[in-house]
């Protein structure tokens, strides 16, 4: 229940391409409300066939597994992607009628859906409800526009894993900044991650992102609601710790709009409260026990 | 595992009196020796000692089957899960002969001698020496926190054979008969009112060359090997943790208020920590199989299941307020130890810092 070396390559290529996108730059943009750059990275996402993910063979997709997505959205995460990355690529294809999916896979559609209408200004495709009007979120580079609206349980929960995934590769990239800020800062003649108070934060924070990863993958594996609110609470919790820590490791600079942190950081924290808040995923796993 | 769960279902006993206790002792060896006679005391061990060649996803199935049935903590566990692999990848043929069987039996049961007083978390601190001789060794000094050496047999540790060597050289891996001459072991009651460890005194107390591990002086490499299994994997298996939150599960239904969402995401918490322990730990054994080893990452592993088992159970209690129940008690006060022993979870954060997350020493 772990990934394959065929997708572990996978991810590899995409973070090769996402690595080079300059993400935080698009990030800052789209949140302004400018979307080519963030278009242009769609456009070669669908060509690495991330848009095709989740749509069967039948209608021009992929028909992959969910493990297949988690992957892909742990490396989404990892380099806070902005857009409708849930709800076109992971959520829409359960929800659009047929004709639609060839041209989600292709990536020429764009989808959002119920009830928070993520992106919905530049979505082709909206499901679910009508999105209302535009609404401020902690992450500024997510446009919402909420509304009532309903979706089916089964879109509910490729939602809540996708979002999951996001978040442990968030974690992850978080924990990567705070090391590496850690081994150049010097402070007190010393660079501050030779101090065993920056240390022992750190390694907390390895320890629950290493030990959220295995029900991400059991969740994805099993499919079962109770697994993959497990999944969103572990790895919400451990996200959540990493971006505390790194904001404290970093110190004054990680407090700043300028740094990149920041853009990580309010990802988290937005991510952590939907698809279901933490108390809704607990009660859920207590009702399937 | 075919038959485990119905042969268990036959033959665990009703709760034994605590294995830190001469009867409770005599008790679990007897447990034990028959778990060995049907064939389930050492299932991953090869068959020539008493195993079945089971692979380690088997193990975990074992584990899990053990703790469900409410089987009985492992009197032999010092040996089994910890000198025994170290045996495996370091003895002589002469030694796994002559140390195996008897330990798979609970014939002989094993106590460790790592900390001294001046040697704890800083285990290279050690003090105590193996001064060479005609046909063995000297040892001499003391030994302390040793678990279970008030009721075991014989003893591994590491003792200081070169002198004036430094932290790790110089140090060999021996074993030692703790009712040979010289051996003073003082029994040292525990939060529990048991005696679960002792002091061991050593007092020029002879040890033949076959029961020295591995080579004179490199006694810290074959220590190391044994940490990783007494952190990660071997000593605290997913079963244990997937059991316990089980019945925390049953207490909750029991006693808790459904109003009371705080202590409802504790009993959850807790259910989720031993599913993240049991996935992580087949994704190592998964590694492992393919070759991979056990290393520093056993550190993590270390901190989670025992922080994982003390979260638990102190949400039991809280469950059961003032009532007292002996088992959760008696499972507490265990815990308690857990982020203590087998190296602090401060030493193992220090651990992941350095070499894994490679953070400057």
């Amino acid at each position: 229940m772990t990934p394959s070396a065929q997708q572990r390559d996978f991810a590899a290529s995409l973070h090769e391409l996402l690595a080079a996108a300059d993400t935080p730059s698009m990030a800052r943009a789209w949140g302004r409300g400018e979307h080519p750059s963030g278009l242009a990275l769609w456009r070669q996402l669908a060509k690495l066939g991330v848009t095709a993910l989740a749509i069967p063979e039948s209608h021009d997709g992929l028909g992959a597994t969910a493990m297949d997505l988690v992957v892909a959205f742990e490396e989404l995460g990892h380099h806070a992607v902005p857009g409708p990355l849930v709800e076109s690529i992971a959520v829409a294809p359960l929800l659009a009628p047929p004709q639609w999916l060839p041209r989600l896979a292709s990536g020429e559609v764009i989808a959002t859906v119920a009830p928070w209408y993520l992106d919905a200004d530049i979505a082709d495709l909206v499901l679910g409800g009508t999105p209302g009007a535009l609404a401020a979120c902690v992450d500024r580079t997510r446009r919402l526009f909420p509304a009532a609206g309903d979706l089916t349980e089964p879109a509910f929960n490729a939602g809540v894993l996708a979002c999951a995934a996001q978040l442990s590769g968030l974690g992850r990239a978080l924990l990567e900044m705070s090391v590496s800020y850690a081994k150049s800062r010097v402070q007190f003649g010393q660079p501050i991650g030779q101090l065993q108070a920056i240390k022992h934060r750190l390694a907390e924070v390895l320890i629950a992102l290493d030990f959220a990863r295995p029900l991400l993958y059991a969740a994805a594996f099993s499919g079962t609601a109770r697994d993959i609110s497990a999944a969103k609470v572990a790895c919400g919790d451990a996200a959540y710790l990493a971006a505390r820590t790194a904001l404290q490791v970093h110190g004054a600079i990680g407090y700043t709009e300028e740094f990149d942190l920041s853009i990580w950081f309010s990802k988290v924290r937005a991510l952590v409260s939907v698809w279901g808040t933490p108390a809704e995923h607990r009660a859920r796993v207590m009702a399937a026990l | 595992m075919k038959g485990l769960r119905e042969w268990l279902a036959a033959n665990v006993p009703h709760r034994l009196p605590s294995l830190d206790t001469a009867a409770g002792n005599e008790a679990h060896r007897e447990w034990e020796s028959k778990l060995y006679a049907a064939g389930w005391a050492v299932v991953t061990w090869p068959a020539e000692y008493g195993g079945q060649d089971a692979s380690l996803h088997d193990w975990l199935t074992f584990e899990e089957e053990y703790w469900a049935a409410d089987a009985p903590i492992r009197v032999g566990q010092n040996g089994l899960f910890l000198l025994a692999p170290t045996l495996f990848s370091f003895g002589t043929k002469e030694q796994r002969d002559r140390l195996l069987p008897p330990m798979a039996r609970a014939e002989q049961v094993w106590a460790q001698a790592w900390s001294e007083p001046e040697a704890g978390s800083d285990l290279a601190a050690i003090r105590s020496t193996a001064t060479r001789v005609d046909g063995g060794w000297l040892l001499n000094g003391q030994k302390t926190w040793s678990s279970r050496a008030a009721f075991a047999d014989r003893a591994f540790g590491l003792f200081r054979s070169e002198p004036g060597s430094q932290r790790h050289r110089g140090l060999t891996y021996l074993m030692f008969d703790l009712r040979a001459q010289g051996v003073t072991v003082r029994p040292i009651a525990q939060l529990n009112g048991e005696p679960g460890f002792a002091e061991i005194f050593l007092e020029a107390v002879f040890v033949p060359d076959v029961d020295v591990i591995g080579e004179p002086g490199q006694g810290w490499q074959v220590a190391m090997s044994t940490t990783s299994h007494e952190r990660g994997l071997s000593l605290r298996s997913p079963g244990r943790f997937i059991a316990a939150a089980g019945r925390l599960l049953e207490l909750w239904r029991e006693l808790g208020d459904p109003r009371d969402t705080a202590m409802r995401d504790r009993v959850v918490d807790a259910w989720i920590g031993a599913q993240a322990y049991r996935w992580h730990t087949h994704a190592t054994v998964d590694r492992l199989a393919s070759g991979g080893k056990l290393g520093a990452e056993s550190s993590t592993g270390k901190v989670f299941w025992s922080e994982l088992d003390l979260s638990l159970h102190e949400a039991a209690l809280d469950l059961l307020g003032p009532t007292h129940d002996d088992r959760w008690t008696d499972g507490y006060l265990f815990a308690l130890a857990g982020p203590i022993y087998a190296g602090t979870n401060e030493v193992q954060r220090n651990v992941i810092a350095e070499r894994l997350l490679g953070l400057p020493r």
